[in-house]
């Protein structure tokens, strides 16, 4: 919204400059984007064309004698409007204005233009940098003061105010003074709204009905015949233009001025163009149509309220005129309506209609019914000084919804204390709410009884008055305290906690942590082999992209495509991991939202060393990074073959905490990565499910184990086995011996020397006991035993 | 060898003592001895003369370039937002808060209704809403992407009676084009305090020792009154903006005010109180919302908001 400070001067005294007037409003919930200046024009004043006549050398020309009040000046002039008697905007000989040519503001110098010296200059718009228009000079009213400065006269400031929805009230000019007014200790001069009624009756000029009470709780109307529609005199525009608006002619422009002015939006029908001069307030009929303003003919349904005359709809309610009896030129009867509408049917209408104007606006948000007669008047009395004519007797006033008057509210100081924590005086209080327009009653010495002004629809409790009241005294004169009730009783949330740990963790394990978007694609999901059309997943109906409209069921295509947008920068190593929600559909339920920690790995092991080789990122790495976030965690898992038809089939292990499956690692199916485009090969993955993974965490703090006084005695194992029997069950056979507190597999072996079919693991094996020093003997003897028992279980010989 | 060793020249002088008389005995005896030290001595300091040199020799051929680059450890590193998102936490934790989190995808009643905000009010311009595609049987539940996390404030309080404190950090989605400082999808982070007692003054002292805890407590702060349906009255808190510190002129990242804006805040609605059950004669609260990529973009000077989740490594390897 945009208001000129001049036109604000109206209605208040502003003393404060603009940038502290838009401080304090800002301060006090009005928010002031920006304050544009109009003027720095210094050396510019009103002048007045003495006589104009032609330049002896040069036809297009023309010489001119300006007076600027003190002096009389030659000035050659190009602009093919300029003539005698005229008052203009002059720019005296070392003044500061644009030049047209470079856009820049420069001194202007005197100038010798073929051949006469010109004093000076007549403006343009252009040179003023007011606007684009430079065909000719700007003409000032003929009462415009000779020779005052045209930073006075012309110069202004514009208060561009970010209005929040509640602050309907600051959407209009008198709204704002009345703000003003408050927080700088003014007082607000209301316009006059009286003007002569010197025409016949309003009764026998028009009959007007409320049909549909329910969505319009008053309808008033005024009428003003023998007018003539003309541009509004520059006044009117000029301050048009300056909140934003466009001058359409006189009758239009003084609508939309009083819309500005009060807010109450107004419309002008054509009354001669009103069948039978009837107009009634009714829900349109199926099939009404109607052609409106903006040229689109619209099929009007019975939820749309609509002005008709006699026969069809005129306009829609509070949205926008119809075509037909529009305001034109050679119009000479004006019905003027000023009418309250439903704001929730104004805001469906608008929404189903996609229109939203300036009347909607404010009509959506439930103006006041008390402010339309007096923005009637006031657009009445306007009407009669620009377009002249003659008004009525009288006004139409239907006021059926006249049984729901503004609510009285009651504010006690102790509310205002539990709420602000800080006493203050009733008097004190009152004094802010009256200078706010609001009428207050004593009770008793604690209670006000209050009622909000007619340009406020904001006020509905007693704690809108607490703000009021400390919005007005400035949030600042409230103290700042330490929060002294008691600290809730709480316990971390669980998996909260354990997603935070795991972010450590595989932070920890070198993974670089992305957060991607949930909403995925169906190409996205059939790469990854998770489309199934029989159970899609949760979609959008009003996504962003077309095509990205999918709540992700899995974080496979997040990683994959971060993973692909980042191989572009060197051969890795890439380790990406997220943790997020994915989102399963439930019948009549919201989805739900499980948590998952998933991650890929490829590219070169390490950065690119002159120390280490380039080996691939593989499995075993995903695995690893697994099993240290899980040994982080305390929870001890197995790792089993599986499959996924996201994964390489040969390389895939669910990863199982007794029963519960805690995820997957593996590495993508070259498929897969194919799709994706993902040049490093294999790329390796895991998944963990948190849900599961928060289960099997082991209960209760960790347990000491006491290290042993005895030292360890270490042998190598090599064993032979059948390539069948997986290393996970050996090594547990090993682990599961008394004296074995430590296996390390430091070696695995096929090829020559062993029989086909096998495999050579070689294992470290650390023997303990926490009672004595273990013999030669001891030791043999433990290796004989666990060598037996793996013979006889899965086969294993000692390699020779 | 020649003066020391067995048959050395001293060893023998000193075995050819015993032929003498004892004042020569004496005599001799302790110029041999104080020979043989001394020239014990000479051969140690030439030993470790000698040894020091290999020692150099060797460590001059054994020079590193030291210039080489080291073993290379690959670190991982945390999403900036995660990091903001745990500071902001930690510090109202210190307050008396506990962390909680709410479902990303909500109904209409939590994420609208029970704020205050009921179908068809104005004040839901404010939340351009994404709508999942979901038919509820009795045709009153609509499904959406939370655009806020403040429907936790109507979960928490439904679910227990005062006193409340808790901060709630999470994923927000709206429908709206993507800029430099625009995104659809964000995050948030949400407080809420309720019991018999709190004030307004009680939010500013919380929102202020969070600023400074947050970003220095040389930091001034500003609240001014701003516009939530959920809050009556109604906070905006601000900081000085450390990038001119506080002047403002000529200023891109506080566009001249010298203020950033940080926090939206406010009493708790008494119709939001009511809405879960609440006395409201009795209780009241103070709610807070904060953008914690904003707080990232001022913190480390990021332009636009849109690298926070395009997961370029370049932008994310910088945090
Ligand atoms: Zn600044």
């Amino acid at each position: 919204m945009k208001i000129p400070m001049s036109w604000l001067r109206e209605y208040v005294n502003v003393d404060l400059p603009p940038a502290e007037l838009a401080h304090r409003l800002t301060m006090a919930g009005v928010e002031v984007g920006e304050v544009t200046s109009i003027g720095g024009w210094p050396g510019c004043v009103v002048g007045l064309v003495l006589a104009q006549g032609r330049h002896p050398n040069a036809d297009r020309l023309s010489l001119c004698r300006v007076s600027t009040g003190t002096q009389e000046l030659e000035v050659v002039c190009g602009a093919p409007n300029v003539a005698a008697g005229q008052k203009i905007c002059f720019a005296a000989v070392g003044a500061n204005v644009f030049n047209t040519h470079s856009g820049q503001k420069e001194t202007l110098k005197p100038a010798r233009i073929r051949g006469v010296v010109s004093n000076g200059m007549i403006c343009s718009s252009l040179e003023l940098g007011l606007g684009s228009d430079h065909d000719g000079i700007v003409v000032l009213p003929e009462d415009a003061p000779l020779g005052m400065p045209l930073d006075q006269y012309l110069g202004d400031t514009i208060l561009d105010l970010e209005v929040t929805p509640n602050r309907l009230d600051c959407l209009s000019v008198l709204g704002v003074a009345h703000e003003v007014a408050a927080l700088t200790g003014q007082t607000v001069r209301e316009p006059d709204l009286a003007y002569p009624e010197l025409g016949g009756p309003i009764a026998s000029a028009v009959n007007i009905s409320v049909a549909d009470p329910d969505l319009c709780p008053r309808y008033t109307a005024s009428v003003i015949q023998g007018l003539k529609v003309a541009p509004s005199p520059r006044w009117l525009q000029q301050r048009l233009e300056r909140a934003g608006l466009r001058p359409v002619n006189n009758v239009v422009d003084v609508t939309n001025y009083v819309m500005l002015e009060f807010n109450q939006p107004l419309h002008a029908f054509d009354l001669d163009r009103v069948r039978e001069h009837t107009v009634i307030v009714r829900r349109a009929r199926p099939g009404d149509t109607l052609a409106t303003l903006d040229g689109v003919t619209r099929q009007l349904n019975p939820e749309v309220l609509v002005i008709a005359d006699a026969r069809d709809p005129m306009g829609i309610g509070g949205i926008i005129g119809g075509a037909a009896s529009e305001i034109g030129a050679g119009t000479t009867s004006v019905l003027l309506e000023s009418a309250s509408f439903d704001s929730q049917n104004n805001r469906q209408t608008a929404q189903s209609f996609r229109l939203h104007t300036d009347a909607t606006l404010r009509f959506e948000k439930g103006l006041r019914p008390e402010l339309a007669p007096l923005a009637l008047r006031r657009a009445t009395q306007l009407i009669l000084q620009v377009a002249g004519g003659q008004a009525c007797q009288g006004v139409v006033d239907l006021y059926p919804g006249k049984d729901n008057p503004a609510p009285s509210l009651t504010l006690t100081m102790s509310r205002l204390k539990k709420v602000l924590g800080m006493e203050l005086p009733l008097p004190q209080v009152e004094r802010v709410l009256q200078s706010l327009g609001f009428a207050c009653q004593r009770r008793d010495p604690a209670t006000l009884q209050v009622t909000a002004p007619y340009w406020r629809s904001d006020i509905a409790l007693e704690e809108d008055l607490v703000e009021e009241v400390v919005r007005v005294m400035g949030y600042d004169t409230v103290p700042t305290t330490m929060l002294s009730t008691p600290i809730p009783y709480s316990q971390p949330v669980p998996i909260v906690t354990l997603r935070g740990r795991v972010q450590d963790a595989l932070v920890a394990a070198g993974m670089q942590e992305i957060i991607s978007y949930p909403l995925v694609t169906v190409a996205n999901l059939e790469k990854v082999r998770l489309w199934d059309p029989e159970r899609p997943p949760l979609s959008v109906t009003n996504p962003l992209n077309a095509e990205q409209r999918h709540l992700r069921p899995t974080l496979r295509a997040s990683l994959l495509n971060a993973l692909a947008a980042n191989q572009g920068g060197g051969d890795g190593p890439f380790r990406l991991f997220e943790a997020g929600r994915v989102f399963l559909p439930r019948d009549g339920q919201l989805p739900e939202e499980r948590e998952v920690a998933a991650g890929v790995l490829a590219g070169r092991r390490g950065e690119t060393s002159w120390l280490i080789g380039g080996d691939a990122l593989g499995f075993y790495d995903a695995k690893g990074v697994v099993e240290w976030l899980l040994q982080h965690l305390g929870v001890s898992a197995a790792f089993q073959p599986s499959d996924d038809p996201c994964l390489h089939p040969g390389r895939c292990a669910r990863v199982l905490a007794g029963e519960l499956e805690l995820g997957l690692v593996g590495e993508l199916h070259p498929a897969v990565c194919q799709r994706f485009d993902i040049r490093p090969q294999p790329v390796a993955f895991f998944e963990l499910y948190l849900a599961p993974l928060l289960q099997a965490l082991p209960q209760g703090e960790r347990r000491f184990r006491p290290i042993s006084r005895y030292p360890a005695a270490i042998r190598d194992l090599a064993l032979v086995v059948p390539a069948s029997v997986p290393e996970g069950e050996v090594h547990q056979m090993l682990a599961r011996h008394p004296l074995v507190v430590r296996v390390e597999l430091f070696d695995v072996y096929s090829g020559a020397g062993i029989p086909q079919g096998t495999r050579s693991l070689a294992f470290h094996l650390h023997l303990q006991s926490s009672e004595r020093t273990l013999t030669a003997e001891d030791a043999s003897q433990a290796l004989q035993e666990l060598l037996s028992s793996l013979e006889r279980k899965v086969g294993a010989t000692l390699r020779t | 060898m020649a003066y020391l060793g067995r048959r050395g020249h001293l060893t023998l002088v000193l075995r050819n003592l015993a032929q003498l008389d004892m004042e020569q005995r004496r005599t001799a005896g302790a110029q041999a001895n104080q020979a043989k030290r001394t020239l014990e001595e000479a051969l140690a300091r030439r030993t470790q003369e000698l040894e020091d040199a290999r020692l150099a020799m060797s460590a001059t051929q054994e020079r590193l370039d030291v210039t080489l680059p080291g073993y290379p450890v690959t670190g991982g590193r945390l999403h900036p937002t995660t990091r903001i998102i745990r500071e902001v936490c930690e510090a109202f934790v210190a307050m008396g808060f506990s962390v909680v989190e709410g479902p990303e995808v909500e109904w209409d009643r939590y994420n609208f209704e029970l704020l205050n905000i009921p179908k068809g009010h104005p004040a839901r311009d404010m939340w351009n809403t994404l709508w999942v595609d979901y038919q509820d049987p009795a045709g009153q539940q609509s499904m959406l992407l939370r655009t806020h996390t403040s429907p936790m404030q109507a979960r928490v309080m439904e679910s227990q009676q005062p006193p409340v404190r808790v901060i709630v950090p999470g994923k927000v989605y709206r429908y709206e084009a993507t800029d430099a400082t625009h995104e659809w999808h964000f995050h948030q982070v949400e407080g809420l305090a309720v019991d018999d007692g709190i004030t307004f003054a009680d939010l500013k002292g919380t929102l202020y020792e969070f600023a400074r805890r947050m970003f220095g407590s040389e930091r001034k702060v500003r609240f001014r009154c701003d516009y939530f349906p959920f809050v009556e009255p109604g906070v905006d808190m601000s900081i000085d903006c450390f990038a001119c510190g506080g002047k403002g002129s000529g200023c891109r990242i506080c566009r001249d005010s010298g203020w950033i804006e940080i926090m939206g805040a406010g009493m708790v609605h008494p119709k939001v109180l009511a809405g879960v059950g609440y006395d409201t004669a009795k209780y009241t609260g103070f709610a807070f919302g904060l953008g914690p990529e904003r707080i990232a973009m001022l913190k480390y000077g990021i332009d636009d908001i849109r690298h926070f989740y395009a997961n370029d490594l370049r932008f994310l390897r910088q945090f």
